[in-house]
């Protein structure tokens, strides 16, 4: 029976290798879209390499099938769809408050911030305002996200980069912030904490210091971490130059977020279209000038000092009052359109929600940046070594589930 | 310079094997002795190192390490060999079968070796080569081929980019390594690992690393680094790279054949801190500094074990090395080499040539 079973599955894999053919055989098929290269005079050849879905620096099931010669990296071509859960179309099934904690599902690093998207684009819709405290505190949840998902960034990019104890140092200071969430609103990943109107509750009573010492600890850590990478000549030698992407570029690729302002792409949705209360807040959008990886490092590295100057500001002016307008379970939306842009810790992420005047949406879409951002792979990581394209990878920051959804 | 000895030199327990047997069986059960002694030792140091590197990393990432199996963890080694063992021993089905057979065995072979000549103490040698030094070099390049081997005929892509990079670096890294040898080999006249300790015999300002005023602490960098990537560890440790690479040269092995590629990086790590120590530091001598009680305390000290103390010391520094910096990229990693090590190297043979011809030694 083993033997009879063992035959027949090393059958079928013949028959594949069969179909597929192999190099050289003139059954041999390459993938769509795909030209190799004639032999050369001194007998190389252009080959592929599957990256993914399963490798460790694609941090996700994301498969890109990359056209090497030797290291050096001719084509990259992203395969996308391995995480799929059509969560837009689950969206129509759900009301549009349940709406809101699947898209902690899309960018889990910044689930707050897509809640609050959603959230966004129901409050216009039905002309519910924020109270002030609200609004505080939405911002402050907001950017602790942002320092958070750049924490975990960071941490992945020296381990992509080789620095693997770099990691554990990121995630010892996230776990500070998530620590915080959790007390919060209970949850460490997927938050669904705010609510159209405000939040699903009030902070805790010692919300306020708890940031103030998170963010001394955090202040102190990030000096610490420009030593160990920033300044390292290793991650200089591995950064500078490579993965260039023009301003032109990305603006026609569409990316945002860290990516798009690296290539001195100056737009930042809290600054330019502010929601909330950003508007009152002062702070700087870090720019950068080449769009290497570089340049999207200390443009994030920059971001997070941003970010604690915005909470510091919003912790001064921190109002007390109510934290929600008023708590409904249901909301049905008059029929029409209606849309919402956030910042997120990767860029620009919007929601489009169209209603049949009912309490579920009629159909809802999601622009997240991770996409357009994805898209300038090819471009950036052409030319470069494997090396290179891992550390294009890494800047990118990306979140499968956030392109997949 | 000695003609080849019968092992041990003056051990007490050689001494009482060859009292005891006729000529030929001494010298077979003597050497069997030296084998077993070498094997057990070197088993034993592999699985102290690899709690070491466990702990050493977990202290470096503020993490705790292993703290469950034994005390302070120190079974977790043998907990892992364990599991390694028992796990299945995958053979994919288009390798080359003699290649992915021979290719884990090469690279724990000239590691073993190199610890044969390694002086452990003053009698306490496998075998004192007069051409230790390049019975070392020519060992060692085993397990470069073993990794070229099983890169190439684990018939995977990541596998062969690995074994190609290895090839590459291991090859070019060698020879900077080699100089610095070379230097230690020039100033002390002779090519026997035992011999260049005994010539370091004196205070601590008569090692190597210090009585060749700059060169032989440069030679000691280079060596350092250039180790470093003969011993595929990080930040050069290319051929594995983990975040490109997924596995590098062993991504098919698994179970048995994977713990011989990691036995042999811990073996080869410590065989390398010996060859470090016995260089530079003086190998198993005491340190003196000229003052007499505290002389005489550090000289009561048994050999072995400050050739142990040296040996752990560099091993802590290629685990410091490892778990900080960021991993070079391919062609910037040998230009470092051709660039700059190697040149700088020769440069500093040259140096050190100067140096013993006119006699400009720290005295």
């Amino acid at each position: 029976m083993g033997n009879g079973m063992q035959a027949g599955m090393a059958g079928a894999s013949d028959a594949l290798h069969a179909e597929q053919g192999r190099p050289g055989s003139e059954s041999f098929r390459l993938p769509p879209g795909f030209t190799l290269r004639e032999t050369r005079a001194d007998g190389s050849q252009e080959y592929f390499l599957n990256m993914g879905p399963q490798h460790p620096s694609t941090h996700g099931v994301l498969k890109l099938v990359v056209r090497l010669d030797g290291e050096t990296v001719i084509e990259v071509v992203p395969h996308l769809g391995f995480i799929h859960r059509a969560i837009e179309k689950m969206g129509e099934n759900e009301t549009f408050v349940q709406y809101i904690h699947l898209t902690d599902r899309m960018d889990y690093l910044s689930s707050h911030i897509n809640n609050l998207c959603v959230c966004m684009a129901i409050e216009k819709a039905m002309g519910i305002g924020v109270p002030e405290r609200g609004e505080y505190i939405r911002v402050m949840v907001s950017e602790l996200q942002r320092i958070q998902s750049h924490l975990l960034w960071w941490g992945a990019f020296g381990m992509d980069m080789g620095a693997v104890s770099a990691f554990l140092y990121g995630f010892k200071e996230r776990e500070k912030i998530t620590a915080l969430f959790e007390e919060l609103c209970g949850a460490r990943l997927t938050m669904n904490y705010f609510r159209p109107g405000g939040s699903n509750a009030d902070v805790p009573a010692d919300f306020l210091p708890r940031i103030k010492e998170v963010l001394e600890d955090l202040k102190f850590s990030l000096d610490e971490f420009e030593v160990l990478l920033t300044k390292n000549p290793i991650i200089r030698e591995r950064t500078v130059g490579v993965g260039a992407l023009s301003k032109d570029r990305a603006i026609s690729y569409g990316c945002s977020g860290p990516v798009g302002r690296a290539s001195g792409v100056d737009f930042d949705v809290r600054k330019h279209d502010p929601y909330s209360v950003y508007d009152r807040f002062t702070f700087d959008v870090p720019l950068g000038k080449n769009g290497d990886c570089y340049d999207r490092y200390m443009v994030r590295m920059q971001e997070m000092r941003e970010s604690i100057r915005i909470l510091e500001q919003a912790m001064a002016g921190f109002p007390e009052g109510q934290y929600r307008s008023k708590e409904k379970p249901n909301y049905k939306v008059p029929a029409g359109s209606y849309y919402a842009n956030v910042e997120t810790a990767r860029g620009l992420y919007a929601t489009y929600m169209v209603s049949d005047n009912s309490f579920k949406p009629y159909r809802i879409k999601s622009r997240s940046p991770n996409l357009s951002n994805l898209a300038a792979i090819g471009e950036m990581a052409r030319g470069g070594k494997i090396a290179d394209l891992v550390a294009v990878l890494s800047t990118l920051d990306l979140i499968i589930p956030d392109i997949d959804r | 310079m000695t003609a080849l000895r019968e092992y041990p030199l003056n051990h007490p327990v050689g001494d009482f094997i060859r009292g005891l047997l006729p000529s030929p069986w001494s010298a077979i059960a003597n050497g069997a002795l030296a084998v077993a002694l070498m094997c057990g030792l070197v088993t034993v140091a592999a699985i102290g190192l690899i709690w070491l590197e466990r702990k050493v990393c977990a202290h470096f990432q503020a993490r705790l390490g292993p703290t469950r199996v034994g005390p302070f963890g120190l079974l977790q080694p043998i907990a892992d060999a364990i599991k390694l063992l028992m796990k299945e021993n995958i053979r994919p089905r288009t390798v080359d079968g003699l290649a992915y057979f021979l290719a884990p065995l090469l690279p724990i072979t000239g590691s073993f070796l190199v610890l044969a000549v390694m002086p452990f103490d003053h009698d306490i040698q496998a075998m004192d080569l007069p051409a230790g030094v390049v019975y070392v070099v020519a060992v060692s390049g085993l397990g470069i081929l073993g990794i070229l081997i099983g890169g190439w005929g684990s018939n995977n892509k990541y596998s062969m980019l690995g074994s190609m990079r290895s090839g590459a670096q291991l090859f070019s890294y060698e020879l900077s390594m080699v100089l610095c040898m070379l230097l230690v080999v020039m100033a002390s006249g002779t090519a026997s690992l035992r011999e260049i300790v005994l010539s370091q015999q004196g205070m601590v300002w008569d090692w190597w690393i210090i009585k060749m005023p700059g060169a032989g602490l440069l030679a000691f960098l280079l060596f350092m680094i250039s180790s470093t990537a003969e011993l595929n560890r990080g930040p050069l440790d290319l051929s594995e790279a983990e975040s490109e690479l997924t596995g590098g040269f062993h991504t098919e092995y698994t179970g048995i054949s994977f713990s011989m590629f990691f036995l042999a990086e811990f073996v080869n790590m410590f065989a390398s801190a010996g060859l470090g120590a016995t260089f530079f530091l003086g190998g198993f001598l005491a340190p003196q500094f000229g003052f007499a009680p505290l002389d005489n305390a550090l000289f009561a000290i048994p050999g072995v074990l400050w050739f142990f103390a040296k040996v752990l010391g560099l091993i802590f520094l290629y685990m410091w090395f490892r778990w900080t910096f960021p991993r070079l990229r391919i062609d910037h990693l040998l230009s470092l080499e051709w660039k700059f090590l190697l040149p700088v190297s020769m440069a500093n043979l040259l140096l050190g040539a100067t140096l013993v011809t006119f006699k400009l030694m720290i005295p």
